[in-house]
């Protein structure tokens, strides 16, 4: 990382202690907001919260390890978190996850070698009811068949092509 | 009670907002209410309210099994080896981790908790790999005891053949075997609550959990300070030390070389444990013999160097006290002693700045090495490539510290191998000897006579108080017995994590011969007041350390002495396991007893220091050649990893 990276960085997670105060209970809060903007805290970052908050770095390591939503790699564009649990295990989800594989063309825990979709298991996510389940980045998606991934797959695509041509606009304004 | 105190302070890593929750030790357990009765096992008791139900045991003499529980650490309540019946409660209680706040009835071993504990052990032993027979902690491991006392017979959910994970040997001290973690946490609370390092956490959630440091490094790359409390608190041989013994027996078998031992202090307290002894009783003379009989050709006493070492430092901080009172001079004062290798690295990562503080003088165990290859080769016309320096130490740290590439001043390797009490009980065993049968027999010349101010080095404020010992006697050229009784200097004993003294210099006597090349009298230092403290545990040391930054009352101290290892060397990461406040206790008790023995007791009457000085160092303490071969320098290391 560049000298000036990291200065930005360290101004920023300054703020956020400003924000959200400086001791432990601070730690989640300034993590999902790294988490937010950067799409992942790096191993610096870890090391900046934890003695601005007076922690050891490998607790906050420990943290981010800990929860699936928090990452140190960085992951791809669109995290698509299928749900394993048993309610959608007993609805099929194995089809879906078979689904999955074949048209990214990655494993789960994988990442598409465009940095665009990442595969994860997730644990239940409220929607036994309506399985199988996935999650899109924050978006629920539930029933969903192998015919479906396709659907939202596209979708993803989609959007990201939409997304591309409106980072375009933006560095051309 | 036990909730969340370690070493009598609170370390509980819960929010403050958090902490009103807990059930803690009522002030006053005589007041009605004070006191609750109740039944285990049909047995009664009153006890104070917020004892847990396995403190209750203990005291009725009921043994309930533990795994992930340590008198030294807080409550983790993790394992659930400690399951009992609490009548009322519709599921398993742990008992580590239960304050008795009302009457219960408490069940330790009906058929339910012998069948919970025992599918426990089971579904631990279900991720255990390794083998007994080829562990380090073979006979003292307090997983191998348990399955031994359910009567494990065979895995009944299976037992890995194959390893998951890869040894990190890249410590010099510390040697981590993830295979055989059972993930009781005590590494963890030791690094974190006890010793205040931070190094090692869990990584991962459930059934990925794994103990790691940041970022999963080796551990050679992170901040630990090698002092080995986590060896000493892990409940299996998942954390051992790096075992140099195959070494050192080739070494001992190779007529070529003079393999010379030099024994600490705190071994002697605590090398009994391995022989089945109580915590308690020192074995220094009988380990001479030992030895000897295992073919080191030469055994000589630490206490030599650290007599040496009171000198070199004391000198020093003298000389520093006369640049800031006479000079006028900036100097950095308080001076820090520098015996500990885990305090120096870990003021080199978290103190960098204080660094000019640390007393340059090496520790004992580097002194006696860097005069091993010198000043012994010479008298005994050994070329020095073929001397051998062995070191047994109380300690982990001090493999890394003879491993530092600045510790060659000999121009050799000052000492080549650092032994814990551990591994030389091994050795011993080795050897087929019974150690507590052998005969005494005494320290090899020209080091041969110790004085109890060595000694004393093994426990914490030992250093200190061996160190005005001797600069109050050459200062006011009286016998420190004048001052305090028997030359104990009680306010610096004891276990309290910090302790203060003041020393009122009332009056000065001549400059003695041995410092006159530096001062030409005392008068600067009369009707002045000595402030010393004394820090165990870096836990402690932390927060002196923050006093001093915040310009508090130890920034005005005169000299500290800070130790990592909680108890002061005689607690040290290469001592027996399991090591605990009692213990650590028992083995003070050895040392100070020690101590009072010996007939010369003061470091600057120890002849062979004398001895020293006139044929070789003869430029004196502080001198050229001893600025050359006794004193060091650090490395400023920080805390941030790249
Ligand atoms: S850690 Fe304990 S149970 Fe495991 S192999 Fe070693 S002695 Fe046996
Ligand atoms: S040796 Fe000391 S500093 Fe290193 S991991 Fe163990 S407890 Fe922590
Ligand atoms: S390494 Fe030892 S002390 Fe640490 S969690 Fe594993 S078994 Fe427990
Ligand atoms: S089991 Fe899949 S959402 Fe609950
Ligand atoms: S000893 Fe009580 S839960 Fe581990």
């Amino acid at each position: 990382m560049l000298v000036t990276e990291q200065d930005a960085l360290r101004q920023e997670i300054k703020a956020w202690g400003d924000m959200y105060g400086r001791d432990r209970t601070a730690l989640i809060p300034i993590l999902q907001e790294i988490q937010r903007k950067h799409a992942r805290i790096s191993e610096y970052a870890m090391q900046i919260v934890a003695d601005m908050l007076d922690i050891h770095p490998v607790e906050v390591y420990g943290v981010v390890s800990f929860y699936s939503f928090l990452d140190h790699k960085p992951k791809g564009r669109f995290v698509i978190r299928l749900c394993r649990t048993i309610s959608c295990d007993m609805h099929d989800k194995d089809r879906v996850a078979r689904q999955l594989q074949n048209d990214l063309g990655i494993r789960f825990g994988e990442t598409t070698p465009d940095g665009r979709f990442t595969l994860e298991w997730a644990n239940c996510i409220g929607m036994c009811d309506q399985g199988p389940a996935l999650l899109v980045n924050d978006h629920v998606f539930t029933r969903v068949t192998p015919d479906k991934v396709h659907d939202i797959l596209e979708g993803c695509r989609r959007a990201m092509g939409v997304h591309a041509q409106e980072q375009m606009q933006e560095q051309l304004v | 009670m036990s909730e969340s105190t370690t070493f009598g302070k609170d370390v509980s890593r819960a929010p403050v907002s958090q902490r009103g929750h807990r059930v803690g030790p009522v002030d006053d357990s005589q007041a009605i209410g004070g006191q609750i009765s109740i039944e285990m096992d049909g047995k009664t008791l009153k006890v104070p309210i917020g004892t847990t139900i396995l403190e209750a045991s203990k005291e009725l003499g009921l043994r309930i099994p533990t795994l992930c529980h340590h008198e030294d650490l807080c409550v983790a309540g993790v394992c659930r080896m400690c399951v009992v019946e609490v009548e009322g409660q519709r599921t398993l209680q742990a008992a580590c981790a239960y304050p008795i706040t009302q009457p219960i009835k408490v069940k330790t071993h009906s058929r339910k908790v012998r069948q919970a504990r025992r599918h426990i052990l089971d579904l631990i032993l279900a991720n255990h790999y390794g083998e007994c027979y080829a562990c380090n902690r073979n006979n003292n491991c307090e997983l191998q005891t348990l399955a031994k006392e359910y009567g494990v017979d065979f895995f009944r959910f299976g037992h890995p053949t194959e390893p998951m994970f890869e040894l990190d040997t890249s410590s010099h001290s510390v040697v981590r075997d993830m295979n055989k973690c059972v993930l009781c946490r005590r590494c963890i609370r030791t690094c974190i609550d006890f010793q205040e390092v931070g190094v090692l956490e869990v990584q991962g959630r459930g059934a990925e959990s794994k103990v790691v440091t940041f970022m999963d490094k080796p551990l050679a790359e992170v901040v630990c300070i090698n002092c080995g409390q986590c060896i000493n608190r892990c409940p299996t041989g998942a954390l051992r030390a790096n075992d140099p013994t195959d070494d050192v027996w080739a070494a001992i078998d190779d007529p070529t070389k003079h393999v010379v031992m030099q024994t600490a202090p705190s071994p002697r307290a605590g090398i009994g444990e391995c022989f089945g002894l109580p915590p308690g009783r020192a074995l220094t003379f009988e380990m001479n013999t030992a030895l000897r009989q295992c073919g080191f050709d030469k055994v000589f006493d630490t206490n030599f160097t650290a007599d040496l070492t009171i000198i070199e430092e004391g000198t020093e901080l003298l000389l520093r006290l006369k640049k800031a009172l006479v000079d006028k001079q900036p100097v950095a004062i308080p001076q820090f002693t520098s015996c500990s290798p885990g305090w120096v690295k870990y003021i080199e990562h978290f103190y960098p700045e204080y660094l000019a503080h640390l007393s340059s003088a090496k520790s004992p165990q580097q002194m006696f090495g860097a005069l091993i290859k010198t000043y012994y080769a010479h008298l005994n016309k050994i070329d020095p490539k073929d001397i051998v320096c062995v070191a047994l130490m109380p300690c982990s740290a001090k493999k890394f510290e003879c491993n530092r590439p600045e510790m060659c001043d000999s121009g050799y390797k000052d000492i080549d191998y650092g032994l814990t009490t551990r591994e030389l009980g091994k050795m011993i065993s080795e050897a087929g000897i019974n150690l507590p049968d052998l005969p005494k027999s005494d320290f090899d010349d020209p080091f041969g006579t110790a004085t109890g101010s060595g000694v004393i080095f093994g426990a914490t404020g030992g250093v200190m108080e061996a160190a005005l010992r001797t600069v109050i006697e050459l200062v006011t050229g009286k016998k420190v017995e004048n001052f305090f009784d028997h030359a104990e200097i009680i306010p610096l004993r004891g276990f309290e994590g910090i302790r203060y003294a003041e020393i009122p210099v009332k009056e000065v006597g001549p400059v003695p011969g041995i410092l006159k090349h530096l001062f030409e009298d005392w008068s600067w230092l009369k009707g002045a007041t000595l402030k010393v403290a004394v820090a165990h545990g870096t836990a402690y040391a932390k927060k002196v350390m923050d006093d001093i930054r915040a310009g508090g009352k130890f920034s005005e101290c005169h000299f500290i002495e800070f130790m990592a290892c909680p108890g002061g060397c005689l607690g040290g990461g290469g001592q027996p396991i399991p090591t605990s406040p009692a213990i650590r206790a028992a083995r003070a008790q050895a040392i100070y007893s020690e101590d009072r023995a010996y007939s010369v007791r003061k470091s600057h009457e120890n002849p062979a220091v004398v001895k020293v000085y006139n044929e070789f160092l003869t430029d004196g303490p502080c001198g050229h050649l001893s600025h050359k071969l006794l004193h060091t320098h650090y490395t400023p290391r920080g805390k941030f990893i790249a």
